[in-house]
């Protein structure tokens, strides 16, 4: 230990150093949020690794869709089935991310960071609200990987730029809403694999009973049902009408598949209505019990 | 100013279920001053700085940091506290200097004020080497100092130390006492957990013992020792000695309990200790009686009594785990308050 005095507090000093301004809140928060949202992608480039569910995950799916099952799939009204595929590939590129946000909370929470952060002068809602925001940019990598590899299979957009750049906005409004349904399940769980699992079981079956792969007319009636509500077909057959690609949903007479782009932000509205303030609620029991 | 306590606290009380984890606790520690919170696992310690720290509500009672209501303003407090809890709270992804000035940009601090003060406790506390590495690489000593140093990122007035050398080795954990040391001369209010007796006796100038989520002796280590009184004696026998005969030759010369500690792969042998009340030749006589009974003593020693000897009298039970063991469970599986 160096022999200098420690940079410490010293005895008589008035005020504490930290005291933030008056007024100062909205900017205390969104420093908080930016300061944590680093943090956040600060990990990412230390560990490129953890980015495996926005690259290499969807580029599988793409190619095995593409290339394994796609050749079994009748599109009804005919078009090409890698031309549909991408508008699907593109919700699961981005609201895959979510147990993945749940992995990452669940961790926090079980080590003494959250502590710390809870004993700062600093937001309570910023420790999620950064989480999700970081998230929020890798499902933006995701779209763009998933762009990307459906450009190579043959995969083009029919439309412009402003209905090309809706249909990204619109997939990454949902994602960012699904998102703190992820963060939710990061704060019931308490340890990591059991988030990784259990957001992988919710997943898959809300991924695939939709019609993000398969053309819903093919399903059981009572399984039709449900896939054309589930908001990942609504989601799916908004990309697929903004990109100008095959949309066999439209033919489907339910509500959501004759409005998929206002479904997609009315669900969007309702799960960040939903999950974001429990998600919060959440937190802040967990702090105090 | 001058005359309210840093940390004043008055029959905090916590349940967890069936557990009272606190049954009306209090505490007063002048400004400047550091209270050891002394007891074994489970006694309390963690719930009551967890509680003073803002990060639980307590059932009953009130604290105060710096006469700022824990309950009913906890950011007053979040502004004047450092905390470093039982386990490293940092980002292990996240290099030294990272963790530093994330978590001092989320105490307020400007970017520039934060970058100017993450270097300045790195390079106090040892770890400008290291600033550049992630977190995960370090030592057991090197993340306790970086804990602490993010704790102190803020500079404040009031600083909460739960078991701030458990798991730590004899030459990181005397590097602990003297940061610790520093820092109290520098005017900042410590409050210590430790289960370490000799840790309480060394750093704080109060102590109190917690058992069973009370406080059940406080004062300051001299005062706590005078309560005692005796010296204590303590003789590592031969291994294989008869343990019951030497005690029985022991115990003529007691002034108190005699305690006995069977031979173990840990020790070098039996041992005995007990308390006498000093005079001239009382280790003479003792010795000479075990020599009488067949009993070879291999080492004596006379002590004043210790906070060990303290806490026996007071729970009539040794404190748990009073010797600094490794850390079995890693910090990461480990969550929630203790």
């Amino acid at each position: 230990m160096t022999a200098s005095t420690l940079p410490v507090t010293p005895g008589g000093r008035p005020a504490p150093l930290t005291s933030p301004p008056r007024g100062g809140a909205l900017r205390w928060w969104l420093s908080d949020v930016l300061v944590l949202t680093q943090r956040s992608l600060a990990r990412i480039v230390r560990e490129p690794e953890t980015l495996m569910d926005v690259t290499i995950q969807p580029i599988v799916f793409v190619l095995l869709f593409a290339y394994v099952f796609g050749s079994a799939i009748a599109i009804p009204g005919g078009g090409s089935y890698r031309e549909y595929l991408i508008g699907g590939m593109l919700g699961m590129g981005i609201a895959g991310t979510a147990p993945g946000t749940a992995v990452a909370l669940v961790t926090d929470m079980s080590t003494g960071l959250i502590d710390r952060f809870r004993s700062l002068p600093m937001s309570r809602a910023a420790v999620l609200a950064g989480r999700t925001l970081a998230d929020l940019l890798t499902q933006a990598l995701g779209a763009l990987v998933v762009a990307g590899v459906g450009l190579a299979i043959g995969w083009r957009v029919h439309t412009g730029i402003a209905d090309t750049l809706a249909a990204f906005g619109l997939a990454l409004l949902f994602g960012y809403a699904f998102t703190w349904a992820g963060a939710c399940l990061g704060m019931v769980l308490r340890s990591p694999e059991a988030a990784q699992q259990l957001g992988f079981i919710l997943f898959l079956p809300l991924m695939f009973v939709s019609n993000a792969f398969v053309p819903t007319q093919g399903m059981p009636g009572w399984l039709q049902a449900v896939a054309v509500w589930n908001p990942l077909s609504a989601l799916a057959a908004a990309c697929r009408h903004l990109f100008g690609n095959p949309d066999p949903a439209a033919t489907v007479q339910v509500w959501p598949m004759q409005h998929p782009v206002l479904s997609v932000f009315l669900w969007s509205g309702a799960l960040l209505a939903v999950f974001a303030p429990l998600a919060v609620h959440l937190y802040r029991r967990k702090s105090l019990t | 100013m001058a005359d309210i306590p840093a940390i004043e606290a008055e029959g905090l009380a916590k349940r967890f279920g069936a557990t009272q984890a606190l049954a009306g606790v209090d505490l007063s520690v002048p400004a400047g001053g550091i209270l050891g919170l002394l007891g074994p696992n489970g006694a309390g310690k963690t719930t009551a700085v967890r509680i003073l720290a803002t990060l639980l509500r307590p059932d009953a009672g009130r604290a105060r940091i710096l006469g700022a209501d824990v309950v009913t303003q906890p950011g007053e407090v979040r502004t004047r506290i450092g905390l470093t809890g039982q386990y490293a709270a940092l980002d292990n992804y996240l290099t030294g200097r990272a963790n530093l000035i994330m978590i001092g940009r989320l105490a307020r601090l400007g970017r520039d004020q934060a970058h100017r003060r993450a270097d300045e406790l790195l390079e106090h506390f040892d770890l400008t080497g290291a600033a550049g590495r992630a977190v995960k690489t370090y030592s057991g000593g090197m993340r306790r100092r970086l804990d602490l140093a993010a704790s102190l990122i803020g500079r404040p007035q009031v600083l909460f130390l739960d078991e701030p050398t458990t798991g730590l080795d004899p030459r990181s954990r005397s590097v602990m006492w003297e940061i610790i040391r520093e820092l109290a001369a520098a005017g900042t209010t410590v409050l210590l957990t430790t289960q370490y007796l000799d840790e309480a006796d060394q750093l704080a100038d109060q102590v109190a013992v917690i058992d069973a989520g009370r406080v059940i002796a406080a004062g300051s280590p001299d005062a706590l020792k005078a309560r005692i009184g005796d010296d204590r004696l303590t003789l590592v026998l031969a291994p294989g000695s008869d343990l019951a005969a030497a005690a029985g030759a022991v115990t003529a010369y007691a002034a108190g309990s005699v305690r006995t500690l069977p031979d173990s792969p840990a020790t070098s042998g039996p041992r005995i200790s007990a308390q006498v009340t000093g005079r001239d030749g009382i280790t003479t006589e003792v010795v000479r009686s075990l020599d009488a009974a067949g009993v070879l003593v291999t080492s004596v020693t006379l002590d004043r009594p210790s906070l060990d000897d303290v806490f026996l009298t007071l729970t009539g039970s040794r404190a748990g785990g009073s010797q600094p063991a490794a850390d079995p469970v890693p910090a990461e599986l480990i969550g929630g308050a203790a």
